[in-house]
């Protein structure tokens, strides 16, 4: 693949914290190689603003290899940018062209207040995991891990689920910003394995019961989510959970609101 | 002499003596102990989940926003483990022997036996809490194989393990959390720690999000804050992942053992240019599957799928026909060098070589699926695209992520790799218990210098983490806190939390007034140029002695031209980013100072004076047989201490796979 350089436009949302209002802002910058990746071309705009004496613009990343889940824009209306199933830091430059304009904003959900510019506080889904996202098993099972055989389609489908990365763009893309996608990735997960057999009622009824109180809007089942999960989590986890939610609410012996 | 307070006795009982003998806490006293958790990758969450369940009050921080995102997350290959599954002839102590002369015999003999027989419960562990392994049809766990072994022990989820390893002990964290046993802190940042009267008793933090300066009192302090290899600038690491949590340990008496042990690895992406922010890897496993080769003609410059067989060099195979593409990884880093630097690279920038898939997908997976599937007699593109499906279930995510970056596809092309700082070896000194020399100072996983000796072996690492956290150090702490039950909450009010938060924040002060001309991404790029040329795989006297001069030049350019935007009391990522540029600079200085006395070669130290007639490390067992614990006394001055290493077990010989 030819290798080229160019000249963009960006817009990019700035917002000094919470308490402020924000809005775009237009920079241009020069010389972007094909070969950068987005971020990068991210650091070349940064080290121009600090140099010009400006305020740089804040962002989250950290492992820049599409796995940690920190990255995230929302980029020409898309969460991720235009590639499918691709984290912001995997988007390369070689996906536009010289003379563009793109248009960056931070995850837009009441659920994910912003703090700056394209920073969002994801908080509210470590609370949805504390919230029943997980097996009880404290540390020194002295069971063998072979005891406990898994069929192999049900394991793939659990490690298909466990793949969340949890970056919240499920949340973003949807209109209604559900977080759907992300509690039936981990209610999927550990409700496929016969060690999460156990507590799966009150794991559903605990992160959809949280999931609501955090502010996330309900599933519309528009599927916007799985287009835009760079995971490429599936849908059919949302459909999971419905029927674990249904079967949990007409068979739990717990007294609600007790 | 340092004294490593290994347990006495044979090596095979040493650790069960020691939690047969260690002293304990009773519930009642552990609910009035209180913990600090720096970091929150595998070690430090598996570590606080298990002290949060054991009943401490635990408070753990981390500077990501979730400490679902911590480093560990993007270890790919797997995790190895003595369960001997396969009934390939593994046993704990073969992964012990493994372990020892994979890390050149540079470790203690006590600590890796430890290691290797806490592996087999780790599987327990996670299997339980619902991490999802690879499994074969009939349902039970899958191996693959990884470099410096010769059987399979090697779990793993595709290419993901660190990430679902990860979510296991982040879930039992966060169980934790709920149940009130732990205080989660995120962005939040430790910039010192609290000592009184030789003992570690809390920490100093900076609220990320508001700059806002905090203390916080703990019985002890538990240092789980990962490797240093981004001091190089470029490397496999996270953005954010820095030293500066055990350099300020360091710089109030913690000692650092082999800080110039680093680990390249030999398969990450090349570099494309300048603007390049950080190397990715590809997987170890990869190299079950992948033969490396360049061709046997120096520039050539034809397309890798025209040159025929008997045009390409498979060096592994040709020079260590026993281990073959599986040798160590500081060899096959340095293999790779050579074959460059003689003029056989390949891409544009002669920098790389090739790892070549094609071969397995046809013979390998492709005839067995063929089969499986009753097709009789198929032709090479049937094969490869049946190939194709099994690879891409084995490491599909790696394959993804390589035609994202390279723009090339690895199942036609062969993937271009080149070397790439990814692990430390170094870190931390630490006792047997996991105590740096700061008494109530823990430090664990890539943080400590402990279980890897002068090289790592591949899908260790997680291992060595959760084998810390999960298992060595609810026991070990213990036998400290027990003489702390007395000891009630010392009041963050006491002078040595003032001293210390005052030192923190003329420092940010200091640094946010130098209001010079250059970035701090500047100076980390130079840092890491200086440390890669003179320091990385190969290193000889005189480059390390202008390696030393040239960083101490850089410090004093840093600390007088150095421009960080905005205010203090705001989110601030330059003014993150330059404390810990700071510190890395000083770091640099010790790895270079380290590299220097160690005249000798082992494992991923290379030093270009001490090598084999045909190549390899050559180690001075009689000079250098000792672990080299460096006490920091003044700028650019630090006191040599040794502990000597002893073989009671395995005999140290010059590491061959041939």
């Amino acid at each position: 693949m030819e290798h080229y350089s160019m000249n963009l436009t960006l817009k990019i949302w700035k917002q000094k914290n919470a308490a402020t209002r924000g809005a775009f802002e237009t920079y241009q910058v020069k010389d972007i190689s094909s070969e950068m990746s987005f971020l990068e071309m991210f650091d070349v705009l940064n080290e121009q603003l600090i140099h010009e004496g400006k305020d740089p613009i804040a962002f989250d990343h950290d492992c820049r290899e599409g796995i940690c889940g920190t990255c995230s824009m929302y980029i020409n209306g898309r969460p991720h940018g235009p590639w499918q199933g691709t984290t912001t830091c995997q988007l390369h430059m070689r996906a536009f062209k010289d003379g563009d304009t793109i248009v960056v904003e931070p995850w837009r959900a009441n659920a994910f207040p912003v703090i700056k510019d394209l920073v969002v506080d994801r908080s509210a889904f470590d609370r949805i995991i504390q919230a029943g996202g997980f097996i009880s098993v404290n540390t020194g099972v002295s069971v063998d891990g072979n005891t406990i055989p898994v069929e192999k389609e049900k394991a793939d489908k659990a490690f298909a689920a466990a793949a969340c990365i949890g970056c919240g763009a499920c949340v973003a893309a949807c209109k209604n910003s559900s977080a759907m996608l992300f509690v039936s990735a981990k209610v999927a997960h550990l409700a496929l394995l016969p060690q999460g057999n156990v507590e799966r009622k009150g794991r559903v009824e605990g992160m959809v019961s949280q999931m609501d109180k955090e502010g996330f809007g309900a599933c519309t089942f528009t599927e916007a989510c799985e287009a835009v999960c760079p995971k490429e989590i599936s849908v059919t986890n949302i459909s999971r959970l419905n029927a674990e939610y249904a079967m949990a609410g007409l068979t739990t012996d717990k007294q609600h609101g007790s | 002499m340092l004294e490593s307070k290994i347990s006495p006795g044979p090596l095979e009982k040493k650790w069960t003596d020691y939690k047969g003998h260690c002293k304990l806490v009773n519930p009642a006293n552990k609910r009035k102990l209180e913990i600090i958790v720096v970091g929150t990758g595998l070690a430090g969450a598996s570590a606080a989940a298990s002290l949060g369940e054991l009943g401490y009050k635990v408070k753990a921080f981390c500077f990501q926003d979730s400490p679902r995102r911590a480093h560990s997350i993007a270890a790919q290959g797997g995790i190895n483990a003595a369960k001997n599954y396969q009934n390939d002839g593994d046993s704990i102590y073969r992964l012990f022997y493994d372990t020892i002369k994979g890390g050149d015999y540079r470790s203690r003999e006590g600590n890796v036996h430890r290691l290797a027989e806490v592996s087999v419960n780790i599987i327990d562990q996670c299997v339980a809490q619902g991490v999802p392994f690879a499994r074969e049809y009939g349902g039970l766990l899958n191996n693959r194989s990884f470099g410096g072994t010769q059987v399979k022990r090697t779990f793993y989820a595709a290419g993901q393990t660190g990430q679902q390893l990860l979510i296991g002990a982040y879930q039992a964290l966060e169980r934790q959390v709920a149940l009130g046993n732990v205080k989660m802190y995120s962005r939040h940042e430790m910039l010192d720690i609290v000592v009184i009267d030789g003992k570690a008793r809390g920490i100093i933090t900076r609220d990320l999000i508001d700059g806002k300066i905090e203390r916080f009192f703990g019985h002890a302090v538990l240092l789980c804050s990962g490797g240093y290899g981004n001091v190089f600038y470029l490397s496999t690491n996270a953005m954010g992942s820095n030293t500066s949590a055990i350099w300020k340990a360091h710089k109030k008496g913690a000692y650092f053992a082999n800080p110039c042990y680093t680990q390249i690895h030999p398969t990450c992406i090349p570099v494309t240019g300048e603007h390049q922010s950080k190397l990715t890897l590809m997987s170890e496993s990869l190299r079950n599957d992948g033969r490396i080769w360049v061709p046997k003609k120096q520039n050539d410059t034809r397309k890798p799928n025209d040159i025929p067989e008997d045009e390409r060099d498979y060096y592994l195979e040709r020079k260590y026909p026993a281990y073959g593409n599986l040798v160590p990884r500081d060899v096959a880093s340095r293999a790779a060098k050579e074959r460059c630097d003689a003029g056989y690279g390949v891409g544009t920038t002669k920098q790389a070589v090739y790892l070549d898939f094609r071969y397995n997908l046809i013979n390998k997976y492709g005839k067995a699926e063929a089969s499986r599937l009753g097709i009789e007699n198929p032709d090479e593109a049937k094969l490869v695209e049946l190939g194709k499906e099994v690879v891409k279930e084995e490491y599909g995510n790696l394959f993804d992520m390589y035609e994202k970056i390279t723009a090339e596809n690895p199942y036609e092309v062969p993937m271009r790799i080149y070397p790439a700082v990814h692990y430390t070896m170094g870190g931390l000194w630490v006792d047997y218990e996991l105590m740096s020399t700061i008494r109530g100072l823990y430090t664990l996983g890539e943080a400590n210098f402990s279980d890897h000796g002068a090289n790592r072996l591949g899908a260790s690492a997680l291992m060595q983490g959760l084998a810390d956290g999960y298992f060595v150090l609810p026991y070990t702490i213990g036998n400290y806190l027990a003489d702390e039950i007395a000891t009630k909450p010392i009041p963050t009010t006491h002078e040595a939390f003032a001293v210390a938060e005052k030192g923190v924040i003329e420092r940010i002060n200091t640094l946010m007034n130098i209001k010079g001309k250059r970035t701090v991404e500047s100076f980390h790029k130079r840092l890491g140029k200086i440390m890669w040329e003179k320091c990385g795989m190969a290193r000889n006297a005189q480059g390390l002695q202008e390696a030393i001069r040239e960083i101490q030049e850089l410090k004093k350019e840093f600390w007088s031209d150095l421009r960080i935007p905005g205010g203090t009391d705001e989110m601030n990522p330059e003014l993150d980013k330059a404390g810990r540029v700071a510190d890395f600079i000083e770091l640099g200085e010790l790895m270079c100072i380290d590299a220097l006395h160690r005249n000798e070669s082992c494992g991923g130290h290379f030093r270009e004076e001490y090598q084999t007639p045909d190549g390899e490390a050559l180690r001075k067992d009689d000079e250098y047989m000792y672990v080299a614990a460096w006490e920091f006394k003044d700028e650019h001055k630090w006191e040599l201490h040794k502990e000597e290493l002893k073989y009671e077990e395995v005999k140290p010989t010059q590491r061959s796979y041939k």
